[in-house]
């Protein structure tokens, strides 16, 4: 463990402060289920907020979520799950002190979540060219075929406007949250490389196997919330 | 009891096998095939929102379970993984409790309306 605090006088790779590696690890994993407890309430409080205005206005959000694209975002959730896979292999190979098995792994991982999020651009820019974008383009009237029927023509649009809002603020923030996963995971990336980590010591990478789960966990509700409530 | 035993009797680490990791992510990606198959059918009611929430609690499950080694690692770490959940299920239970019975029963406006029904002037 390279590291400038004390040094275990029995163990080069625990920190003075712990009394065993197992401590050490615990600790770390404590640590960040404690931070991702606040990052659920983080989320939750917005979840609240779509729930308390899907039951107020059931209609316009039924009518909201046929505006989006249901198969990209099956694809994309189906990326996010593979990612996690990949991660969890990642940190099973961490286990083993597989450096180049830690090193693909996470290659792999960065490369889903890239693809997530280039997936989800491609989605925003649609939802830019039907102007969906609250406050910045949205219309009541379709560019192009302002005669179908279509979410636009809701007897209250502000209320589908309101739908587009919670959408991009949880999958702007969501997204947000991905881009900060693949700058952490592209840094562990040179640091395996550099050879910091070993079979009984990689929080790090365990750590940010807890929160690429996380996010996941995240869009595993969002999608469901966003573009599968079509029905009732 | 020395020091060595608590040492070795306090944490029994195991984590999943590859195959296990493997297992999970076939089960996540059929939940996922389903609960777009059943988005795409109306089955009246709530049954389909129910139903969708359902899978995806079942999808988190499994991802903290085995991905997150929660089923696997000290029991110290579960009601760290669960507070956050179970404040989040309190806040949202006690907020619908008030937003879904407002109406319960249906309040009359002046105008005759249900007052829960009475929308706000449209912008």
């Amino acid at each position: 463990m390279k590291s400038l605090i004390a040094v275990h006088p029995d163990d080069p790779e625990v920190a003075g402060h712990f009394e065993d590696i197992d401590q050490q690890r615990e600790s770390s994993s404590l640590g960040m289920w404690t931070f991702l407890a606040t990052e659920v309430l983080f989320f939750g409080a917005l979840f609240v907020g779509y729930f308390v205005y899907r039951v107020r206005y059931p209609e316009a959000f039924r009518r909201g979520s046929e505006e989006m694209n249901l198969w990209l975002g099956g694809l994309n959730t189906a990326v996010l799950l593979t990612s996690s896979l990949t991660m969890a292999l990642g940190v099973h190979a961490a286990g083993h002190g597989d450096n180049r098995g830690i090193r693909r792994f996470l290659a792999v991982t960065m490369v889903l979540g890239l693809a997530f999020l280039g997936i989800k651009a491609i989605e925003y820019a649609a939802e830019a060219h039907e102007r969906l974008v609250p406050a910045v383009n949205f219309s009541t009237i379709p560019p192009d075929e302002a005669g179908l029927p279509s979410a636009r023509q809701h007897p209250r649009p502000h209320q589908v406007e309101l739908f587009m809002i919670f959408y991009f603020v949880m999958t702007g923030l969501h997204a947000l949250h991905m881009i900060v996963g693949v700058s952490v995971l592209s840094f562990l990336f040179v640091l395996t490389g550099r050879g910091w980590f070993t079979a009984r010591w990689h929080n790090p990478i365990e750590t940010a196997g807890l929160y690429w789960h996380f996010v996941d966990i995240v869009w595993v509700f969002l999608y469901p919330c966003l573009y599968l409530l079509r029905q009732g | 009891m020395s020091n060595a035993d608590i040492k070795d009797t306090r944490r029994v680490r195991r984590s999943p096998s590859v195959g296990t990791y493997f297992l999970i992510y076939v089960v996540l990606l059929l939940l996922l095939v389903f609960t777009i198959g059943l988005s795409l059918v109306d089955f009246g009611h709530h049954w389909n929102n129910l139903a969708a929430l359902l899978i995806a609690i079942t999808k988190a499950f499994l991802i903290v379970l085995f991905f997150m080694h929660v089923r696997y690692g000290p029991r110290s770490i579960w009601p760290f993984a669960a507070a956050g959940f179970v404040w989040l299920g309190i806040f949202l239970t006690l907020t619908m409790t008030d937003y879904l019975t407002r109406n319960h029963p249906p309040a009359i406006s002046p105008r005759g309306e249900p007052h829960f029904l009475v929308e706000p002037q449209s912008r």
